[in-house]
């Protein structure tokens, strides 16, 4: 196997405040394999941005990676002072975030944040850096890049202005590309162009991506690997196709089976009563507990790592190897 | 069409609906700049009807004109042009008359973000019985000491009804997730008892497991109690799993109107065909999908003849110059050159 990418080894994240520190993430550990697409799926609030904020260094204040560690091609990032996160972010980890337009700074033209972010990173004159900025435009689909590099982004409509930002992620060809929610603001025929796009681009530059979303039909389409997230913790991780056929955590069965499908005829969905605990009251033992309907004592007092089960992995005590040979 | 076509009169029959919006520039900017005035065919001649006890879909992008046709119908704008008739009777007529009130409480709305739909300062008990005080459906006439407790009792069955506790009468919005909010909506709009249910969205600001929820309690009250809705979604896979009839929206106009069964195994319309392949394939069965090109023209400035004709593959010469009417066309209705000649 190749060494990976991006290790995340025992991640935990901290919010202190002043009841106490609530915990946001806890004990987080996945890798990223070089031009391989990793899908973060989860319910709001499980923590999926708050990993991938992580990982580029731009968590919000008081928050803090309090225990693990994060490798980006074999160098530690997590502890990065300030300054050198800089260099790495964008040049090395490019980001996609959900909204387009908050992304793009709306007083200055498309072509000058791009050409500043490749100056930025790149050796290359002002010259050279324009010339790749309307290449990678082009290469996003914007049609007559050579005009439309000097408009505004009020200019472009929503899809464009995601394009736009695919490129400036893009632009100083990162190796890795964080990916947060990017579809979510824009409709459904301008989604599947987005997708089907950040697919292609990442592909010929070589790029990994973490794919953030709430959407397991854009993972289904996208990922070569996924992973489900509860509750600040990874409830089940492995290859796609096996954790949507045949998911070995109760929660991916329900949450799988709450989708509406396409293609079949049900009178009600699958439902998991409940909702999600906050992380002020996160249940002791597995934090699924209270809503698993194959819950047993065990799932009640004691916390599940991730176990291997078939051919994927989740933290549930139903694939713990003492309960798999008694039965 | 055989759903429509039925023995029973509909519950709602919309004629040739169309409402359109005033954004011209202020009077002075028109004058100084010499700009025109400009105007917004939100809808444009929309024509359906829901049978009693049935749903209707409307689907569409952002912009399509979706929501302003659920406005419409609870009559929160009034029609530029058309009618709905509710039960036999004209609603535009009924709204500006006595029997409003007595109209309004026969059909409510539920909205699609239950963070802005609900008073934030009033209780639980206040907002689900708000509906119960306006129409006098309780039996002392003001709000006397018994009132408030007959009101209390009455929000605590209908919080029932939607799955939630009876003391949830004493909470105030913000102690409950979005999937709760949700249902206090559902239970404010059956407060009433009414006969027909306008939702728009009301799943959409909702996470997937929240949302099965919230679809399994609207199929279980449409069975009990026999509700109409009319179901505003974007979310195609949200529209099959609750709907009878869908009606696919395109820039102010329905371009296909087909029973559900009908039109998710033969879509006919080139739009419908293109929302269905942009859904992502969650079962990555392999399904051969087209790639979809284009983006909604703006709204303002819409495109000749048929408006979808500069994303349409099969579009020709006649699409370009001539708005295509809805015809009945094997099963359902379709506004399409295409399909009407048999080219496609």
């Amino acid at each position: 196997m190749t060494t990976p990418l991006l290790e995340v080894r025992n991640l935990r994240v901290e919010f202190p405040t002043r009841r106490g520190k609530l915990v946001a993430l806890d004990d987080i550990s996945f890798d990223i394999a070089p031009g391989e697409i990793l899908g973060v799926v989860g319910e709001s609030g499980a923590g999926k941005s708050l990993t991938g904020a992580a990982i580029i260094g731009l968590l919000d204040p008081p928050g803090h990676v309090a225990a693990g560690e994060i490798r980006f091609d074999g160098r530690r990032i997590d502890n990065l002072p300030y300054e050198e996160m800089r260099k790495v972010r964008g040049r090395q980890i490019g980001a996609v975030f959900q909204d387009p337009l908050t992304s793009l700074n709306p007083l200055y033209t498309v072509g000058r944040q791009l050409v500043e972010t490749i100056r930025t990173h790149l050796p290359v004159s002002a010259d050279e850096a324009r010339r790749r900025a309307i290449k990678l435009l082009q290469e996003t689909g914007i049609p007559a890049a050579e005009a439309r590099i000097d408009q505004y982004p009020h200019q472009f409509s929503g899809g464009m202005r995601q394009r736009v930002v695919i490129a400036l992620a893009l632009a100083a060809e990162p190796k890795l590309i964080v990916a947060d929610e990017p579809t979510t603001a824009l409709d459904v025929s301008i989604q599947a162009q987005i997708i089907s796009l950040l697919r292609r681009l990442c592909k010929e530059h070589g790029a990994a991506v973490m794919l953030v979303t709430h959407d397991m039909g854009v993972i289904a389409e996208t990922c070569d690997r996924v992973a489900v997230m509860y509750a600040g913790r990874i409830a089940e991780i492995g290859p796609v196709h096996d954790v949507i056929h045949a998911p070995a955590h109760p929660y991916t069965v329900g949450l799988m089976g709450s989708i509406p499908a396409m293609d079949e005829d049900r009178e009600r969905l699958l439902q998991i009563d409940g909702a999600m605990p906050r992380l002020t009251a996160i249940p002791a033992g597995c934090a699924f507990n209270p809503r698993c309907p194959k819950v047993f004592d065990r799932c009640r007092v004691e916390r599940p790592d991730l176990l291997p089960a078939g051919a994927t992995r989740a933290a549930c005590w139903l694939h713990a190897p003492s309960l798999r040979e008694a039965a | 069409m055989s759903a429509m076509a039925g023995a029973a009169a509909p519950l709602v029959e919309v004629h040739d609906l169309a409402k359109t919006f005033d954004v011209s520039a202020p009077w002075l900017n028109r004058v100084v700049e010499r700009k025109p005035r400009q105007f917004v065919h939100a809808v444009d001649g929309v024509s359906f009807s829901i049978q009693r006890g049935k749903t209707l879909a409307l689907v569409g992008e952002s912009g399509c004109g979706k929501s302003t046709v659920a406005r419409l119908l609870v009559g929160l704008y009034a029609p530029t042009k058309g009618r709905v008739e509710f039960d036999g009777t004209d609603t535009a007529t009924t709204f500006r008359s006595k029997q409003a009130l007595a109209l309004r409480r026969r059909m409510q709305m539920i909205f699609q973000d239950p963070y802005a739909s609900l008073n934030p300062r009033w209780k639980v008990a206040d907002i689900v019985g708000e509906p119960l005080k306006e129409h006098g459906l309780l039996s002392g006439k003001s709000a006397t000491h018994g009132d408030k407790r007959e009101m209390k009792a009455k929000v605590a069955q209908l919080l029932q009804s939607v799955g939630l506790a009876a003391a949830d009468v004493e909470k105030f919005p913000h102690q409950f997730s979005g999937g709760q909010r949700q249902r206090i909506s559902i239970a404010r709009a059956l407060a009433t008892q009414p006969e027909f249910l306008v939702c728009d969205e009301p799943t959409s600001a909702l996470d997937v497991s929240v949302q099965a929820q919230v679809l399994n309690i609207m199929k279980d009250l449409q069975r009990k109690q026999g509700l109409t809705y009319l179901f505003i979604s974007h979310n195609l896979a949200v529209v099959r799993h609750v709907s009878d009839q869908v009606g696919v929206m395109y820039l102010g106009r329905v371009v296909e109107l087909a029973d559900k069964a009908d039109l998710f195994a033969r879509p006919r319309h080139p739009y419908t065909r293109m929302l269905l392949d942009a859904i992502p394939d969650i079962h990555m069965s392999g399904r051969a999908r087209t790639p979809v090109q284009g983006e909604v023209p703006n709204p303002l400035n819409p495109p000749s003849g048929c408006s979808f004709h500069p994303r349409c593959p099969h579009a020709n010469e006649r699409c370009k110059l001539e708005r295509p009417a809805l015809k009945m066309c094997g099963g359902a209705l379709i506004a399409c050159h295409a399909v009407e000649e048999g080219r496609i």
